[in-house]
């Protein structure tokens, strides 16, 4: 079970605004999959080594460090809620 | 005050010097225009993939050597989840629980005793982008975000809670500062911020074996403004305690102007980042031959040099010491070393006058203008009696300014040493006669006055009088007088 202050501190690290509905809701959902994920701990995994990742894959790299093709300012500034000249302009943080 | 130690770790951060970000192809160039080094990799655009740039293992693996550390057979990257505008992805790729590098240390030297100071890890992270704001953060009306330096490879270097006085982390960050910079990976300047520093102190009693609580220092952007922070903080520590008070965990911002540490409350002090294996990035296996064949191709390091410059040119253990503290000072020593072979004497004006003259203008030495081999000339000049040595500082001062030849400005400024018997002899026979008064005390036994007629030689001569065939005329015709 996952209880209602949980969500809360999930919720204010995700900066997300949930209504006490939601809260009730998420905290159902959330408990639901945790709830079934808990299944795993019913294996025996005393033998098996941690997993990083599902890809049996190591070592992916660039081999030359070599200057690649940037964005112009115009398409990086495209998606900008708010810019000043070549800037993003955000509201004050703290 | 005097029952109390402190505890001090310190986080460093220092900047790859790789041509190309840590996971795309962008410029890792410090400056230009805002958001012009950026691609949708590192803007963390939906549906891209970063890929390793295996230079910036490479040069971790260097710098993790360097610092006796042992490199991990295998290591991930993982997500550390935080919302903040300089970090466009809203997580960081880090690593968390398997780092490149362990179990290091390095020997720093206060107070003429050596100590073994731990690196606890090693890790490679990314970069976040730069804010500007209008005065401070906390009044600013706005703020200004640039995403250049986002994906900028880093490392992040963790110390053992092993440094006791602001002293002692000040050497640390120095050491730590010159060996990073003989490896090549970086250029470590705390002012362009390619070196940037976070500290941990805590205070207790002395003889305890237990940590007191901590707090965590930022926005510490000079040597002198982590000493002069650490102090601080170590003070006010000792002062809540000493009153009954308790310190409370969280993390300070120093305020350079004031000389004070302040709170950073805020709500997401909770730190939650929620660290997860980064799903795409796949895992490193860590080649054990490379990291050999890194190993095998690190230069020597400062301590080594250091070492060698004892042996080797036979200097004093202080001399070796500050020429080697940065790569460029004793490269500098030994390009000149390598013309001339008076060891002492080359450091002794590359200790003094260079360094000073370096130090007032704010100069690093690679932008001096005196080349090792007009520094040679200098005194070769000197050594031929040419010039005497009080010419050659002013000689040397000239060179700084205008990086001229020495004999350029020896010949256009008429600066050759009179060694002419006869020419001195005059110019001392005038003094005598200007200064009736001070030759009577002479005469009469004070003795000390005799510097005061050498003082007035010299200045007759603009400072170009042989001072020793000065004082020579000057005291035998001074003996003469008191003879009759």
């Amino acid at each position: 079970m996952i209880s209602i202050k949980e969500v809360e501190h999930v919720a204010l690290l995700a900066r997300l605004e949930l209504s006490e509905e939601e809260k009730e809701m998420y905290a159902r959902q959330l408990g639901a999959i945790l709830e079934y994920a808990q299944m795993l701990n019913e294996l025996d995994t005393a033998d098996v080594p941690p997993t990083a990742h599902v890809l049996p894959l190591q070592n992916v790299w660039r081999e030359k460090d070599e200057v690649g093709r940037q964005l112009e300012p115009e398409e990086v500034l495209a998606n900008a809620p708010d810019r000043e000249g070549q800037f993003f302009k955000v509201p004050r943080i703290v | 005050m005097h029952d109390y130690e402190a505890v001090i770790g310190l986080e460093v951060h220092v900047e790859l010097k790789t041509n190309t970000k840590i996971f795309c192809r962008c410029p890792t160039a410090f400056g230009g225009d805002p958001n012009a080094h950026v691609c949708p990799v590192c803007l963390g655009l939906p549906g891209v993939l970063p890929v390793l740039n295996k230079k910036v293992l490479e040069y971790a693996i260097k710098a993790a050597l360097a610092l006796n550390c042992e490199i991990a057979a295998y290591s991930k990257f993982d997500r550390k989840n935080y919302y903040y505008p300089d970090l466009p992805k809203n997580y960081q790729i880090s690593q968390y629980d398997l780092p490149l590098a362990r179990n290091g240390y390095l020997d720093i030297e206060v107070d003429g005793e050596v100590k073994r100071v731990g690196i606890i890890r090693i890790h490679m992270e990314e970069d976040a982008g730069k804010l500007l704001h209008q005065g401070t953060i906390t009044t600013t009306p706005y703020s200004l975000v640039d995403y250049n330096r986002t994906g900028v490879p880093l490392i992040e270097i963790v110390s053992a809670p092993d440094l006791r006085t602001p002293e002692e982390a000040k050497a640390y960050l120095e050491k730590l500062k010159a060996i990073i910079q003989y490896t090549g990976v970086s250029d470590c300047k705390m002012e362009e911020g390619s070196l940037r520093c976070d500290a941990n102190v805590s205070v207790r009693k002395k003889g305890s074996r237990e940590f007191g609580t901590k707090t965590e220092i930022k926005n510490l952007n000079s040597f002198k403004a982590v000493q002069r922070a650490l102090a601080y903080e170590i003070r006010r520590q000792v002062a809540v305690l000493e009153e009954g008070g308790r310190i409370v965990q969280e993390t300070r911002m120093w305020d350079e102007a004031e000389g004070v540490t302040r709170s950073m409350r805020s709500k997401e002090e909770a730190h939650d980042y929620r660290y997860f294996p980064e799903p795409d990035l796949v895992p490193l296996v860590i080649d054990r031959q490379w990291v050999e064949e890194i190993r095998a191709s690190l230069p020597e390091l400062p301590d080594q040099r250091r070492q060698r410059y004892i042996k080797q040119y036979g200097l004093p253990p202080y001399d070796a010491a500050v020429l080697t503290a940065t790569k460029e000072m004793a490269d500098y020593f030994e390009e000149c070393v390598a013309l001339y072979p008076n060891a002492k004497a080359v450091s002794n004006w590359v200790m003094g006058d260079l360094s000073r003259l370096l130090n007032a203008h704010n100069l690093e030495i690679t932008r001096c203008k005196i080349r090792p081999q007009q520094l040679v000339d200098l005194l070769r000049l000197m050594d031929k009696g040419t010039i005497s040595g009080k010419i050659a500082k002013t000689v040397f001062e000239e060179m700084f300014a205008t990086g001229k030849d020495p004999e350029e400005i020896v010949r256009e400024q008429g600066l050759v040493q009179i060694t002419d018997e006869g020419a001195i002899a005059a110019v001392v026979e005038e003094v005598l006669a200007a200064n009736p008064k001070v030759v009577a005390d002479y005469l009469g036994g004070k003795e000390k006055v005799f510097a005061f007629l050498v003082g007035q030689v010299m200045k007759a001569t603009r400072g170009k009088a042989n001072p020793e065939l000065a004082n020579r005329l000057l005291r035998e015709k001074l003996e003469n007088l008191k003879g009759r």
